[in-house]
């Protein structure tokens, strides 16, 4: 018998702003405990909230890249319960009225053992701007609880999807894409480890075609690895106590990295009644058309759109697509090489569009990994790969050729030309040039000219290695292998 | 000196004729002497208010003094004041100094008045006799048998007595007008939104506004001219023009027209009011007024309302007090959730945690809408019936209170009792209209007790503030019953 597995996620994306979201303390990460903590942080008696504009305009600018609706008029709520690490008693958020509904993302889902590579269309329900908690401190206190409140008030977005995800792969595809794009419209920083986005996984199992199971949610999670993870072990679990005769209770769950199982908390940790209502301290937030276009009109080119346009202007197959648009900072840098390898520069031709990916994808990415840097720390700039791009395409130096200017590049700078100068690493394109090396070789070598045209073509590779030999490496390597062909053929 | 007008000690200070410091002296002293019977400061600090009054008086030696400069005002415990004790009437707050101070605090002392101390008040604002205060009830100056009202209760029996030259209060369903009436002295609650409440610990944060305390509607257009205006801080302040309070107060009322809530003069209230306010009408009249009854149909449903909305408010804004970060915190618990409650069962008096378990009730999950959203479209329903009103007249006038002061004690046990005390003026603060008391005469005496006074209650327009004071001015200009004193004091 199979299960279905039905999937939906909450994500905490913290917005990028350098000041909170109901008061001017900063939000910057990893400073001293309490010391961004003034008095609205700490929730001193009779401080106020006042909503920071740029925590909105982020929001809007989430809602539209999306395609969602972008209420011209939503309410803050306070959602009340006590811990320690909650200053106030309750953390504003928006309950019945967010800003932003109905949206959706689409998720290229990569191929798995089980199946080929697809796209997907995820609904999102809605996002929400709110604030987060502090953080609660239960080591070297002697048994007693620490409470850091610089994280307190720090602008979060949760965005909430329809449970339209039907595996662990399309769970980590959406919350990989919805990462990506994030970082992408510049909201939200994307850094895992500090907290700035954060998962929560809703996960139930069901038979094909019958009504939603109980679901369960996983808690925090912060990076892909254990998502997948968690979920497998998650789906599991269910499957296992359900054909055991079990039920699924609804809870709240959380992931250990280290037994890679899920566990669920105390009902007492989770049993609130939050009593929401709108806060009486902050105004309604009204979004005018013109506040809403002013921030379309900030809009960078989104991933999808430019994907579309790598695979129909460029040629690109999805692949090569989807990776150059897996951060804004990668397609940045492909489309600037790009262009500073194409002569014809505002029409690149579908040749260079491949060999630039394929150098991106190939060599550049490869030295980042071993170096440990990413697209931003790379020691070649884009108009530096360009112009050794353009060296390759008019065929001034071969591809082993280009892998040393690209060497020296990385490793002392300096511009492509400039390189192959001082290298003497310009091939012999000169036709007249290579005929006569060719020539030679074929004069002096009759015996295997002889038994290469007695079919023994494996010889080839002995004529090439010659030639390239006596050119001292620089010949065309295209050009030769025409020449020599025609002229062992005879 | 001691009946001098905020203007007149305004122009002795700037002539030198007094220092602030010696004006200041004569107040701490008969604090010193009065406040033992009185009670109505909880924290009075005599070296920071003389350093302020030094202060002061430099300012006005080099003559860049404002109309306050120099001026001993007392502060409702309710604003936080950077340095000073700040109570809130509770337990909970027993050792809370200030790091900061709110907008009003800020605005009087950029003016430069001297903060004189901090007056006593009902818990977190919740009571309308001050006998819900940590620091015992205060005492009505005319009788100290009987209450100031509340919950600005202390600011009212220390204006009353003279215990400083003027207070200041804040109003969530009453609480400025009602102490004010109680203790025969003038009293605004300005619209909401024209006084910040940064740094006002917040009670019912959709009602809650301050307002000046003083003896007359001239003393209080000085006041609010010094509170009011926009605070980027406070989000529901409004940002609108300033504007001179005191610039209407000499027009004549010819054709002013004064609406009559037939609501107001009902089942309910007291004959000897009756009979004060409706004299006060008649010298209206005298002066060029004319009168329209009116009605304000949806009033009765006031107190209900508000019992919904200000404990579910409450509720919340009082659940930062949880012995974690400031304030009362339990000396001996097991755990996080016993800490909590103990903390809070110990911190907070009886009517804080009866309105707390009211508001968290309504909210609950299934009650929500029966209560909290239902009241909710009441309290609109209150507002639209003073536009109405206001289509006919141009401030309404009524009772402040429908009875003089009661005595301590007397209305201890019975809640609903203590809550209609506030029934003529919670209507006002759901619909976020300005109102204020001025005292228009005396209660009956009787068994030896001396008559108590009584608040004449005027309701503007949004924003009229202007208009009102002028209203009560030339009412005080024809009349004394703002200048009476209390026997003896």
């Amino acid at each position: 018998m199979t299960w279905e597995i039905v999937i939906g996620l909450e994500v905490h994306a913290q917005l990028s702003t350098s000041s909170k979201i109901f008061c001017g303390a900063s939000t910057a990460f990893g400073a001293e405990p309490n010391t961004q903590a003034d008095a609205v942080s700490i929730a001193l008696p009779g401080v106020l909230p006042v909503l920071n504009k740029g925590a909105v305009e982020r929001a809007i600018k989430f809602g539209l890249a999306v395609g969602a609706h972008i209420a011209p008029r939503s309410v803050f709520a306070r959602k009340n319960y006590f811990y320690p690490d909650l200053p106030k008693g309750y953390q504003i958020s928006q309950f019945d009225l967010p800003v932003v509904g109905n949206g959706q993302l689409v998720i290229h889902v990569p191929a798995s053992g089980k199946t080929e590579a697809y796209e997907k269309v995820v609904r999102l329900t809605r996002a929400h701007l709110e604030e987060d908690a502090g953080k609660s401190l239960h080591e070297d206190f002697h048994g007693m609880t620490g409470i850091d409140l610089n994280r307190a008030g720090t602008p979060l977005l949760e965005i909430v999807s329809e449970p339209d995800m039907r595996s662990a792969d399309e769970a980590v595809a959406y919350a990989k894409t919805l990462h990506t794009l994030v970082q992408w419209i510049g909201i939200c920083d994307g850094n895992m480890q500090e907290g700035s986005f954060r998962c929560d996984v809703n996960v139930s199992v069901r038979r094909p075609g019958a009504a939603l199971g109980t679901r369960r949610e996983i808690k925090n999670l912060n990076s892909f690895k254990f998502m997948q993870q968690a979920i497998d072990y998650e789906v599991q679990w269910q499957i296992d106590t359900l054909v055991n005769g079990g039920a699924i209770h609804q809870a709240t769950v959380l992931f250990n990295p280290d037994t890679g199982e899920t566990r669920a908390m105390r009902s007492k940790e989770e049993a609130h009644d939050y009593r929401y209502f709108p806060d009486p301290d902050l105004l309604p937030l009204d979004i005018s058309e013109e506040w809403k276009e002013q921030i379309r009109a900030t809009l960078p080119e989104l991933p999808q759109a430019k994907q579309a346009r790598y695979e129909n202007e460029l040629g690109l197959s999805i692949y090569d697509a989807n990776i150059l648009t897996a951060s804004r900072e990668m397609a940045g840098f492909f489309e600037t090489a790009l262009a500073a390898s194409s002569p014809d520069k505002g029409r690149a031709g579908g040749v260079e569009a491949k060999l630039c990916a394929n150098w991106i994808m190939g060599e550049v990415n490869a030295q980042l990994n071993r170096d440990g840097l990413d697209m931003t720390q790379c020691p070649i700039s884009a108009q530096q790969l360009g112009g050794m791009l353009q060296r390759i395409a008019d065929n001034t130096i071969s591809n082993s050729g280009a892998k040393e200017v690209f060497r020296t590049m990385w490793a002392d700078g300096g511009e492509a030309d400039a390189i192959i100068e001082a290298k003497g690493l310009k091939q012999v394109s000169d036709s007249g040039t290579i005929e006569a090396l060719v020539d030679e070789i074929i004069a002096a070598n009759a015996d295997k000219v002889a038994e290469y045209r007695s079919g023994k073509d494996k010889l080839f590779g002995f004529f090439v290695g010659l030639a390239m030999k006596a050119s001292k490496g620089k010949a065309n390597p295209a050009q030769l292998n025409e020449v020599l062909k025609r002229k062992l053929t005879g | 000196m001691f009946e001098s007008s905020l203007q007149q000690l305004g122009s002795a200070l700037r002539a030198r004729q007094i220092s602030s410091v010696e004006l200041t002296q004569l107040y701490l002293d008969r604090i010193a002497k009065l406040n033992p019977e009185l009670n109505a400061y909880i924290t009075v600090s005599p070296e920071t208010s003389l350093a302020q009054a030094r202060a002061a008086d430099a300012r006005l030696a080099a003559g860049n003094a404002d109309a306050l400069t120099g001026i001993p005002i007392a502060q409702k415990d309710i604003f936080c004041a950077k340095g000073w004790l700040t109570t809130c009437g509770s337990k909970m707050l027993h050792d809370f100094v200030s790091p900061y101070d709110a907008h009003v605090i800020a605005r009087f002392n950029d003016a430069g008045a001297v903060n004189l101390g901090k007056t006593n008040m009902d818990e977190f604002a919740m009571g309308s006799s001050n006998e819900t205060s940590h620091y015992g009830p205060v005492k009505n100056p005319w009788d100290q048998a009987r209450v100031p009202g509340g919950s600005s209760g202390g600011s009212a029996s220390a204006i009353a007595a003279r215990l400083c030259a003027a207070a200041t209060g804040t109003d969530t369903g009453g609480s400025i007008r009602q102490p004010a009436a109680l203790c025969g002295i003038s009293g605004l609650k300005p619209t909401y939104g024209v006084v910040s409440r940064y740094g006002m610990i917040a009670f019912a944060s959709s009602l809650d506004q301050a307002g000046p305390m003083a003896r007359s509607a001239e003393d209080l257009a000085l006041l609010l001219n010094a509170m009011a205006g926009f605070d980027e801080r406070d989000s529901t302040s409004l940002q609108r023009d300033k504007e001179d309070y005191a610039r209407d107060l000499a027009k004549p009322l010819n054709g002013l027209r004064i609406g009559l809530p037939k609501e107001f003069f009902a089942e309910g209230l007291s004959g000897d009011v009756a009979h004060a306010v409706e004299a006060a009408i008649a010298e209206y009249r005298k002066l060029g007024a004319t009168v329209v009854e009116i009605s304000l149909p949806n009033s009765k449903l006031s107190v209900p309302v508000y019992y919904v909305l200000a404990p579910a408010e409450a509720s919340s804004n009082l659940s930062r007090f949880d012995g974690v970060r400031y304030g009362y915190r339990a000396p001996d618990y097991t755990d996080l959730a016993d800490m909590y409650e103990k903390s809070r069962a110990q911190g907070f008096g009886a009517e804080v945690k009866r309105r707390i378990m009211i508001g968290t009730y309504v909210l609950s999950h299934g009650y929500y809408d029966a209560y909290y959203l239902q009241a909710q479209k009441i309290r609109r329903l209150i507002a639209q019936d003073f536009t109405e009103a206001f289509r006919q007249c141009d401030v309404i006038m009524g009772p402040t209170a429908p009875s003089t002061a009661f005595k301590l004690g007397e209305k201890g046990d019975d809640p609903v009792q203590m809550y209609l005390s506030d029934i003529y003026t919670i209507a006002v603060n759901l619909a976020g209209l300005p109102g204020m008391s001025i005292p228009c005469g005396f209660g009956a005496a009787n068994n030896g007790n001396p008559g108590m006074p009584v608040g004449l209650q005027i309701i503007g327009n949004y924003f009229d503030e202007a208009r009102m004071l002028n209203a009560a001015h030339q009412y005080q200009l024809a009349t004394d019953w703002h200048s009476r004193a209390p026997n003896g004091i």
